[in-house]
């Protein structure tokens, strides 16, 4: 499959008061057509920041460096004019809270078809009837008469169906989906993760799922990068990180999972809390709550390796790893 | 022993941070230094309300005493002198300009601040009470208010002052009176917000009395916004005063205050004693400025948005 | 586990409505947020409620601890009714019932300390305690809860979901109650802390004997902690049974369609699943629709389910279900399960 984005030595710092922090630091991956890939990570792990970056989207105090490709050209060394060519057009990203990113003060379809004139320099009437055709694509019962409608005489589920047409419209090569179904109910989840299935397959986007539950992971993305203190820890297909986590920060998210099939009397938590960019452990940021950490990994920080075909991971331990009560 | 590695585990990414809490106002302070026009505003006011107590020390003329060698004479030898002791000069019937000045500025910094100090104490518990409990009584006590409002005070004012006369306690009284309603406002309307914080209905829930329930957990979560508005209402009461000092109706002879000494001061302009216009004006637009300015800090350095 | 029968909580009948201003120059519109709720619970159990948002759970919840007057219907505490309870009375009797919020800084006093915080509970209801023994029970707590004593001088601001959330749950605990509303006390944490949390509660359940009424919109959160569900829509009770009978053997749609409709975290299991996905979405509750409230969205649904509404029956083993149809319904296991 063809390489749609790649992504390399990506860092986004934010300039504090009197200090820096590092929120990504040297990310490295790379996206193909059509395929879902997983961004998974507690708060603070630098997952959002990380695509916000690529979208040009991040805070005033906040800078990036790095290269990310899209064909050849890098996105993070376009001015902002030529970068807003590309956003909407080749990459488009829905938020978590699609209220916000929605003008209450107008129609949908008047949003929509103006992502139609300005990319694709369709007429008014063409960009309206793209529009509606695309809302019925994305699921929206009665999408003629819903079109006229304001963003807040519509459920959290159908403004987020809008907000993915609208970040469909213009057929963008990859989709950045950032929390989009923790706002929702679980039958509302369900129905647009079907929705974002169905959408790669049709429309061959590349999508990439921003999250933090396991579960939403397991049944859309096909591979997984698991973020933890700015850095990826662990990359590799869903099945190998699921059925063969050779990461204990992996191994820890999978069991403090609850699954509703197997009822244990207790979960298996990661101990301690997730640290504070500002006060990064020394050499692996997870070594405070790992309970596998010896000597080399409070002294270096595990780079990033091979750990069989296909999958990378960030850890000196290479031991088996029985884990709690669980495992 | 579960409870031994529930503590590890926190301790361990905890080990950091300092033991001591820092407060909310403690980070509005640090806030509050870092705005450089706010803190220059305070220090100068500082030096003003200092001035006023310290200046009469050094004073040669009290504010009454009328200097005979220059009344009639007030362009050629009133004006501001050290060796006269008029370091002001003095007014068009010959009394120390200095002396009133720093009189003037006591009296309306007094109206300023006790006229906020009433809107605290008053539309704080008012607004707070009528928010928390809303419904009629909020109803009732809010209509109250509005027709308080509709009258026009200026009017109501200056009847009070024509038929009790003239004095500092009447014009405490009407600048108390309309002060606190403003005030009453804005905390009711904050006051219905804060009511439905998950940590209010926290503290019912736990058994916290009505009363304990608005003067432990809502009003010291209002007093940000209640300092702001309270600072931006001191110069809007010597604004207040000065209006109406300006028509004649302030503080009785021989007291006097910022607005009846620029009245004066202005009303003798084109016989060029412009000094009598220029001093008091200067500390007016001082304070004024100053406040309004620490007013504005304290509004950055307070704004919830920033937390 | 040993469990007493005693019934610590009784429902029955309850009713709550919300009046909605419909404009300045349209009539009030009324939304049933609850109605015909009725059960009891045990002491020592862990009752989960589930429904979606909008379904009348936090309602519920706050019914329950009086937070919120319901309009008809009784709240029977250890047999005395807390909606006929004056205020003053009431207030004492919160003693024995509490509760745990969802959003975890939201909950604290940002102008309080966490000593303050915690001890505020015993400042209003055990007014006999003086400074210094409040102070060695809220150290006791934050001990129990996994707070470091020395966090007791600091503001809730300077602390992360999962800690503020320990500082709730002691909060809670410090005046030793019977029963606590936990209300999506996880949802808005952490996959690592939710794990954390919801074992401490259930350390703290067996530690302080308590009884949990368990609100989320998570079921295999709910499912992990609780003894019994009770299955929320539109207001209205549709099932309420054991997790295992809920889970095994799910008897109204609803139900089913909740239970597909959970993301597993089992790629295998996730991509065989087929997901019973629910018609659009939870009708507007001030116009809910006629007969069975669920029909709209009911693959099983016939004409008649838009006429009666279905009663509420009792099953043998004591669960309670309320659809037409349940008996003619067929689960296939593998659409629930998909294995």
């Amino acid at each position: 499959m063809a390489q749609v984005l790649t992504v390399k030595d990506l860092s986004v710092r934010f300039a504090l008061h009197e200090s820096e922090v590092t929120a990504v630091d040297g990310l490295n991956f790379a996206l193909e057509a059509g395929e879902t890939l997983a961004v998974v990570g507690e708060s603070g792990s630098g997952k959002s920041q990380a695509f916000m970056a690529l979208m040009g989207l991040l805070a005033k105090n906040g800078s990036v460096s790095g290269q990310a490709l899209l064909g050849d050209v890098d996105l993070l060394n376009l001015s902002k004019t030529a970068l807003n060519e590309y956003r909407g057009r080749d990459v488009a990203m829905i938020f978590q809270d699609p209220m916000t990113s929605l003008n209450p003060a107008l129609r949908i379809k008047q949003q929509l078809a103006e992502v139609l004139v300005r990319h694709k320099g369709q007429d008014a009437k063409e960009a309206e009837r793209n529009s509606i055709a695309m809302l019925e694509r994305v699921g929206i019962p009665e999408p003629a008469k819903r079109a006229n409608a304001y963003p807040h005489q519509m459920s959290g589920g159908m403004r987020q169906r809008v907000m993915i047409a609208m970040a469909l419209l213009c057929q963008p090569k990859i989709l950045i989906a950032d929390e989009p179904t923790t706002a929702l109910d679980v039958t509302v989840q369900a129905q647009m993760l079907d929705l974002f299935k169905s959408l790669t397959d049709d429309f061959g986007t590349a999508l990439v799922l921003i999250t933090h539950d396991l579960g939403v992971v397991a049944g859309v993305a096909d591979r997984m990068m698991v973020m933890y203190g700015g850095r990826s820890v662990e990359k590799g297909t869903v099945d190998d990180l699921f059925y063969d986590p050779r990461h204990p920060y992996t191994l820890g998210l999978l069991h403090s999972t609850p699954h509703i099939a197997k009822r244990a009397a207790r979960l298996d938590p990661i101990q301690g809390l997730p640290p504070s960019l500002e006060h990064l452990p020394k050499g692996c940021s997870f070594n405070p709550r790992c309970a596998f950490a010896f000597d080399r990994c409070i002294a270096e920080r595990p780079p990033l390796t091979e750990a069989g075909p296909g999958r990378q991971k960030a850890c000196f331990y290479e031991g088996p790893m029985a884990y709690g009560k669980v495992a | 022993m579960l409870a031994d590695t529930r503590i590890d585990g926190v301790a361990k990414a905890e080990a950091i941070t300092p033991t001591k809490g820092r407060s909310l106002w403690r980070d509005a302070g640090y806030r509050f230094v870092r705005n450089r026009a706010a803190l220059v505003s305070l220090f100068v006011l500082l030096g003003v309300v200092v001035f006023t107590i310290v200046g009469p020390f050094f004073a040669r003329w009290s504010i009454e005493k009328i200097d005979w060698s220059v009344v009639g004479n007030v362009l050629s030898k009133g004006y501001p002198s050290v060796e006269t002791g008029h370091f002001f000069g003095t007014d068009e019937v010959g009394r120390d300009l200095y002396s009133r000045v720093i009189q003037g500025t006591q009296v309306s910094l007094m109206v300023g601040i006790i006229g906020a100090g009433i809107a605290v104490i008053v539309g704080t518990i008012y607004g707070a009470v009528a928010g928390y409990f809303g419904g009629r009584i909020d109803s009732l006590m809010m209509r109250f208010v509005d027709i308080l409002y509709s009258i026009p005070y200026m009017f109501i004012l200056i009847l009070l002052l024509i038929i009790f006369g003239r004095s500092f306690v009447m014009l405490f009284v009407g600048v108390g009176l309309i002060s606190w309603l403003g005030m009453a406002r804005v905390v009711r309307g904050q006051t219905l917000t804060l009511k439905n914080r998950e940590f209010v209905e926290a503290a019912i829930a736990t058994g916290a009395k009505p009363l304990t329930v608005i003067f432990r957990h809502i009003v010291p979560n209002l007093l940000g916004i209640v300092v702001v508005y309270a600072t931006l209402l001191v110069p809007e009461m010597i604004l207040l005063e000065s209006f109406i000092s300006f028509l004649g109706l302030g503080v009785q002879e021989p007291n006097t205050s910022l607005g009846a000494l620029i009245s004066e001061g202005s009303r003798t302009m084109q016989y060029g004693t412009i000094w009598q216009l220029i001093f008091p004006l200067v500390f007016f637009v001082t304070i004024l400025f100053t406040f309004f300015f620490v007013g504005d800090g304290l509004r950055d350095a307070l704004d919830p948005k920033d937390r | 586990m040993h469990q007493t029968t005693t019934t610590l909580l009784e429902i029955k009948d309850l009713k709550k409505t919300f009046a909605i201003s419909g404009g300045a120059f349209s009539k009030p519109l009324t939304l049933t947020a609850l109605a015909d709720i009725n059960f009891s619970i045990r002491k020592g159990e862990t009752l989960g409620i589930v429904g979606e948002s909008g379904c009348g759970k936090s309602t519920l919840g706050r019914c329950i601890l009086q937070l919120l007057r319901p309009d008809e219907g009784q709240v029977l505490w250890l047999g005395q009714d807390l909606t006929k309870l004056p205020a003053e009375e009431m207030r004492k009797r919160r003693q024995d019932l509490q509760i745990i919020f969802q959003d975890p800084l939201a909950s604290l006093n940002p102008r309080m300390t966490v000593g303050e915080i915690i001890a505020d509970p015993l400042r209003s209801l055990r007014p006999e305690l003086n400074k210094d023994e409040r102070r060695a029970r809220v150290l006791k707590i934050m001990e129990a809860v996994g707070l470091l004593p020395e966090m007791i001088n600091r503001y809730p601001h300077e602390f992360s979901g999962g800690q503020a959330q320990r500082i709730g749950i002691a909060r809670a605990l410090i005046t030793e109650p019977k029963l606590i509303v936990c209300d999506e006390p996880v949802s808005a944490l952490d996959v690592s802390i939710q794990a954390q949390i919801l074992n401490l509660l259930a350390e703290l359940k067996d530690e302080f004997g308590l009884t949990l009424i368990f609100i989320s919109h998570n079921l295999s959160v709910v499912r992990h902690v609780s003894d019994r569900i009770l299955v929320l829509y539109l207001g209205r009770i549709v099932e309420l049974a054991t997790g295992d009978e809920i889970y095994d053997d799910p008897k109204h749609p609803y139900t089913r369609a909740l239970l597909t409709a959970v993301p597993i975290p089992d790629p295998k299991l996730a991509r065989q699943r087929n997901i019973d996905a629910l018609r659009g979405e939870i009708p507007s509750p001030i116009n809910p629709p006629s007969g069975c409230t669920f029909r709209t969205r009911c693959r099983f649904a016939k004409s008649f389910c838009a006429e009666t509404r279905p009663p509420l029956e009792t099953l043998d083993n004591g669960r309670l279900v309320a659809c037409h149809r349940w008996r003619e319904i067929e689960v296939p296991e593998e659409a629930v399960l998909g294995h």
